[in-house]
Formats: structure tokens, C-alpha cells, sequence
């Protein structure tokens, strides 16, 4: 569907977007995920044809957004971080502008905007003046003229950022709606959303493209080690003798809890789902009997902070709405 | 850009400012016609002359949202992301500012006939009145693409409103400032060396690539020089008179002498036509450097 091939932006001597190359396939819900600064916004902008890139290419729905940019400005509808709302016109007035700017025939202009305005819910506000609207209504109007025209890609650029909590939620469940009839890209910095709401995550990182995949498989990509937390009926030195040359294991750490158990926490770099059967298996080849054996998931979320404390001191995040972020 | 046109027409409608523009207009237009045509002459064509000054204020008020509001509103991003080229958003835009514009002179088109019935002065000349008020369009129609072209450079609309007051200001006195301008060839000479540097310059600002501003600059100031050089009695009065072509309201005064001055129709639509290609390029250009 999108072709996105070695993709460079600079701002002068500032480069927001380098060497970007990605493949975004038909009918799933991608997260473009990356800490503030990260260039998601500009990629989102370049996708759109509002921001032209210095070098690559960038092709949607067979069409190259620079060599044909009105076919393929055709195949996308965008919402901009900023909804781009007139505060003076109704939603009805509003949206019926955008379709026919988008070229949507007058005898389909009414469906259109009916269907546009029953799928995001602002059907009980069309009369209503857009600055009278809360944020959140303001928000679904602006996916609204997103999803107009009916275009096969939906892209939102941080739509839920400065929402309530409620309105998270609300937004979110319509981004998986939209999900269902368009490829829908959203861009974030909150993981708990790419991970509740997208197929596919790539995750962005000073304009680069770092890693790629679903949210399950990133997190086995990049966690790099897996760790343990046994519980044991045997002596702490019992316990690390059985574990500490295993194959796998690097390091363990075992001490004498309550009523002759030892609580050992056991750090593997072999990342396979078995590991923890080996544990066991080890143990018991000993006689110790296994009272609890966990595997802590390495989060992506850890992934994301380590990438985020990784910034340069001018890039650190900049703090943006609050808990209602992370809901 | 039917739909372009249609909301920024109603954008102006639904604001008073189409309605400002409307009044001050209107208002001024009964003034001069009280004060000229009801107790006096039945030249309508007067009326209009000294209307001219009005559109320092008028041609701000009108054109100074209509970009620069999308900019400050970043509303600008729908358009850039719209199937639609520039140029049709532009003209949208402007073709709605015009209509606008014409709005009072369409009211103000009654006015002769309203004069001839009341009969208060003698008759007025009916060729000549409309004349002068087709002239005027043309006139209105090149400084609202100027407006327009200065909104489209400006985020915030105060700034726009008042750039735009004084360009008008200037291109306003621009024919009897030419007056003030020296005849010496070399005084031509160091003022299109000044307009060379400020182009260089601005060339560079937009480009960010001060080699091609130099080079650009320095063909410019060679050519300049071998031109004094090989031909230097050319020079002489060389810059004033090119100022006073600049001098858009001038172009209008033929019209209230009952002349049709169809090159200065010819001049207002190439101003027009100047200053919305230079819109859509800036708006575009905004794309690449945003």
C-alpha cells in the first residue's frame, strides 16, 4: 500500500527524518512509535504530501507522492496533530467543504458525510458551531474529514494527545474501527496506545527507523534477555549450583527466604520459549523441588525508555498531557 | 475549487469583514457623492478618483485573513493535504476576495442611474461612469492579488493587515515620489545595485543557498555594469520612470477622463496575474521548507 524507500528530511544542518525505509501493507492498524523529537510527525506530514522530503521516495497505492501527488494525496486522509478545524462552521459544514474539496460527486456527498458522521459520532453535534465542541469532539470531526472520500489510508499524527481519559478510550476504539475498512497509521509517543490499538509497530528513533514488527515480536527482538524468579525448596548454594552453568543463564542470584526456600532470580540471554522448562528440568534433575518459576516480561515499554534516555539533553521528551496519557 | 472559493467566501460573509469592507466602502462612495454629484458636477468618474485612497484601508481588511489566518489557525495543513493542486486553491481564495470586493461596487453601480433620476445635477454620463467603475474592479482586482500575496507571507494577521497598509501606502505615492527622483544616470545605476543586493538577498533567505544567491547576484550586477557601461545616456531618468510604471493607482486615472484605457486593463490583469503566481509559489515553497 505505502512504499516508503530511504527517505531523508533536513532542516538546514538538522536532519528530522534519515534514511527511513518501510513497507506498510493493506488493512491493519500500523503505530508509528517514538519519543517526542523522534521525526514522526514529519514522516506523517511527508506521507501526506504537506511536507516535501529532501531525498527518497514515497510511493502510495502505486502512485509516487512527488512525481504524482495528486493521485496519491487521493489514496490518504490525515489528521494532523492540530486538527485542522474552521472553529466557525458547524461539523456539517465543515465536512461537507472537505468532500467536495476532496471531489466527492453531489449524489454521494450526503452518504458520505452521513457515514462519515455515524462512524465517528459526531452526527448528535453536525449543527453545532466547531469551537462550541469539546476536544474530543473536535478530535472525531477532524477524523471525520480524515475518512471522507474514502480514501485506503487513514493517517493520524498523535490523536489522542491532550484527550481526557474517556476520550482515549472513545478514540481508540474508533482508530480499531477504522482499522476494519482503511490501513490506518497513527503516530504516537505512548506505547500503551501503539500497543492496544496497532497490528503493526515501527519504532522510530532520531529520524531512524529502529525496529519493526508486531508488538510481540518487538518485544522478543529488542528485550535481549529474559528473567526468572524461582522459587525453590533447597539452600541458596543448592539452587545456584543447579542453575549457573546452564546453557543460557548469565548470571543468578539466590537468597534463603522463609521455611528452608530459596528465592532466586535467574537472568538468561537465551530468549526461546523453553527456557523455562530447562529451569526446571535442571532442578528437578537434582531433586529440588520448584515451588514458583516466572518469566518477567521485558516490556516494550523498557525498550521505548531505553531508547528515550538515549536522547541528547535538548531532545529529552517534553512532558505532555498527564496520566490520562498512559491510560 | 468551487468548494475553496464557497468557504472562503462565506468565511468573509460569516465575519463582519466582508460587511467592514461593505460599509467603509458604501459610506465613503454616499460622502463623495453627496459632497460632488448632489450639489455640484454630474461627474461620477470623480466620485471614484477619490476613492482611490480608500483601498489603503479596504484591500488590508479584505485580504489580510485570508492565508495568513490559515497559517496562525494551521488550518493550512487541510489544504496542503487536499487533492488539489495549489493554484486552484489560490484562485479559490481569490476569486472569493474578489467577489467580495465588487460587492459595494455592484451597489454602487445604481448610483449613476439613482443620480439621473433625481436629476439633482444635471445628467450624468452614463459611458463614462461605468467606465470608471470597470476600471475600478480592475484596479480593486490587481491590489487584492497584492493583498492577498502579502497575507500568504505572513502567520499573523495583524502583521499581514499592516504590511499591507504600507505597500499600499507607497504604491499610493509611488508617482509623485518618482517625481523626487534624480535624472543622473548614475543614480539609476547605484538604485538597481541596491535592488540587485535586496534580490540576492531574498533569493538566499528562500533558498538557503548562498552560492547561487552570490552567483545570481554578481551575473545580475555584470550585466548591470556592462549595460552603464556600453550605454550610460540610458541610464539617465532610467529609475524613476520605472518606478512610476510601478505606480498601480495611477494606472486608474485615465478612467476618470472618460477614457477606457484598455492597457491599463491589460496592466491590472498582468499585475493580477504577477502577484497570484508569486502566491501560489510561496505557499508551494512552503511545502519543501516547513
Amino acid at each position: 500500500m505505502i512504499e516508503v524507500s530511504h527517505l531523508t528530511k533536513r532542516y538546514g544542518t538538522h536532519t528530522a527524518v534519515e534514511d527511513l525505509t518501510f513497507t506498510v501493507e493493506k488493512g491493519a492498524v500500523y503505530g508509528f512509535l517514538g519519543p517526542n523529537g523522534a521525526g514522526k510527525s514529519t514522516t506523517m506530514n511527508i506521507l501526506a504530501g504537506c511536507l516535501a522530503a529532501t531525498e527518497g521516495t514515497v510511493t502510495i497505492g502505486g502512485h509516487d507522492i512527488f512525481d504524482e501527488p495528486i493521485a496519491a494525496r487521493r489514496q490518504v486522509g490525515y489528521l494532523p496533530e492540530q486538527p485542522p478545524l474552521y472553529m466557525g462552521m458547524t461539523p456539517r459544514e465543515y465536512l461537507s467543504f472537505v468532500a467536495r474539496a476532496k471531489g466527492v460527486p453531489t449524489r454521494e456527498l450526503d452518504e458520505q458525510l452521513d457515514r462519515a458522521m455515524a462512524v465517528t459520532g459526531v452526527t448528535e453535534v453536525a449543527d453545532r458551531l466547531i469551537r462550541n465542541l469539546s476536544k474530543g469532539f473536535r478530535q472525531r470531526v477532524g477524523v471525520a474529514q480524515a475518512i471522507l472520500g474514502d480514501p485506503a489510508v487513514v493517517i493520524l499524527d498523535e490523536p489522542t494527545v491532550g484527550l481526557d481519559p474517556l476520550q482515549i478510550v472513545e478514540i481508540r476504539a474508533l482508530i480499531r474501527k477504522l482499522g476494519k475498512d482503511h490501513t490506518v497509521i497513527l503516530s504516537s509517543h505512548i506505547l500503551s496506545e501503539v500497543q492496544a490499538v496497532c497490528d503493526r509497530v515501527l519504532m522510530i528513533h532520531r529520524g531512524r527507523l529502529v525496529a519493526s514488527g508486531t508488538p510481540e515480536e518487538l518485544e522478543r527482538q529488542l528485550s535481549g534477555q529474559v528473567i526468572f524468579k524461582i522459587t525453590a525448596k533447597a539452600a541458596p548454594t543448592e539452587v545456584r549450583q543447579a542453575l549457573e552453568y546452564l546453557p543460557g543463564v548469565t548470571a543468578v542470584t539466590a537468597e534463603a527466604g522463609a521455611d528452608g526456600r530459596t528465592e532466586a532470580v535467574v537472568e538468561t540471554a537465551d530468549t526461546g520459549a523453553d527456557m523455562d522448562e530447562k529451569l526446571s528440568f535442571a532442578l528437578s534433575d537434582r531433586r529440588i523441588p520448584v515451588l514458583r518459576l516466572e518469566r518477567e516480561q521485558t516490556s516494550l515499554e523498557d525498550v521505548f525508555l531505553a531508547l528515550a534516555q538515549d536522547e541528547p539533553a535538548e531532545e529529552k521528551p517534553r512532558k505532555r498531557g498527564g496520566k490520562g496519557d498512559k491510560a | 475549487m468551487t468548494a475553496v472559493y464557497e468557504r472562503e467566501l462565506d468565511s468573509q460573509l460569516n465575519g463582519l469583514t466582508g460587511y467592514v469592507y461593505g460599509a467603509i466602502m458604501l459610506l465613503f462612495a454616499g460622502i463623495y457623492v453627496m459632497a460632488f454629484n448632489l450639489e455640484g458636477s454630474p461627474d461620477f468618474t470623480s466620485v471614484l478618483y477619490s476613492m482611490k485612497w480608500i483601498a489603503l484601508i479596504t484591500i488590508p481588511l479584505l485580504t489580510m485573513r485570508s492565508v495568513a489566518e490559515e497559517r496562525h489557525q494551521k488550518t493550512d495543513q487541510l489544504l496542503y493535504s487536499l487533492p488539489l493542486g495549489m493554484t486552484k486553491i489560490v484562485l479559490g481564495k481569490y476569486l472569493a476576495l474578489v467577489t467580495v470586493m465588487a460587492m459595494p461596487l455592484a451597489v454602487m453601480a445604481l448610483y449613476p442611474l439613482a443620480l439621473n433620476a433625481a436629476a439633482t445635477a444635471g445628467h450624468v454620463a452614463l459611458r463614462s461612469a461605468y467606465g470608471a467603475l470597470i476600471g475600478y474592479f480592475f484596479l480593486g482586482m490587481a491590489l487584492t492579488a497584492i493583498g492577498l500575496f502579502i497575507s500568504s507571507l505572513m502567520e499573523n494577521v495583524g502583521l499581514a493587515a499592516g504590511a499591507c497598509f504600507l505597500v499600499m501606502l507607497v504604491l499610493h505615492f509611488l508617482a509623485p515620489l518618482a517625481r523626487f527622483i534624480s535624472s543622473s544616470g548614475l543614480v539609476s545605476l547605484i538604485a538597481f545595485t541596491v535592488i540587485v543586493l535586496i534580490v540576492g538577498l531574498l533569493f538566499w533567505r528562500v533558498t538557503k543557498n548562498g552560492m547561487f544567491a552570490l552567483v545570481l547576484s554578481l551575473v545580475l550586477e555584470g550585466g548591470l555594469g556592462a549595460c552603464y557601461a556600453l550605454w550610460p545616456d540610458g541610464f539617465s531618468g532610467l529609475f524613476g520612470q520605472v518606478v512610476e510604471q510601478l505606480a498601480v493607482f495611477d494606472r486608474f486615472d485615465n478612467f476618470t477622463y472618460d477614457i477606457f484605457d484598455l492597457r491599463a486593463i491589460v496592466y491590472f490583469l498582468s499585475v493580477t496575474g504577477v502577484f497570484l503566481f508569486l502566491t501560489v509559489q510561496v505557499m508551494e515553497r512552503r511545502r519543501w521548507a516547513s
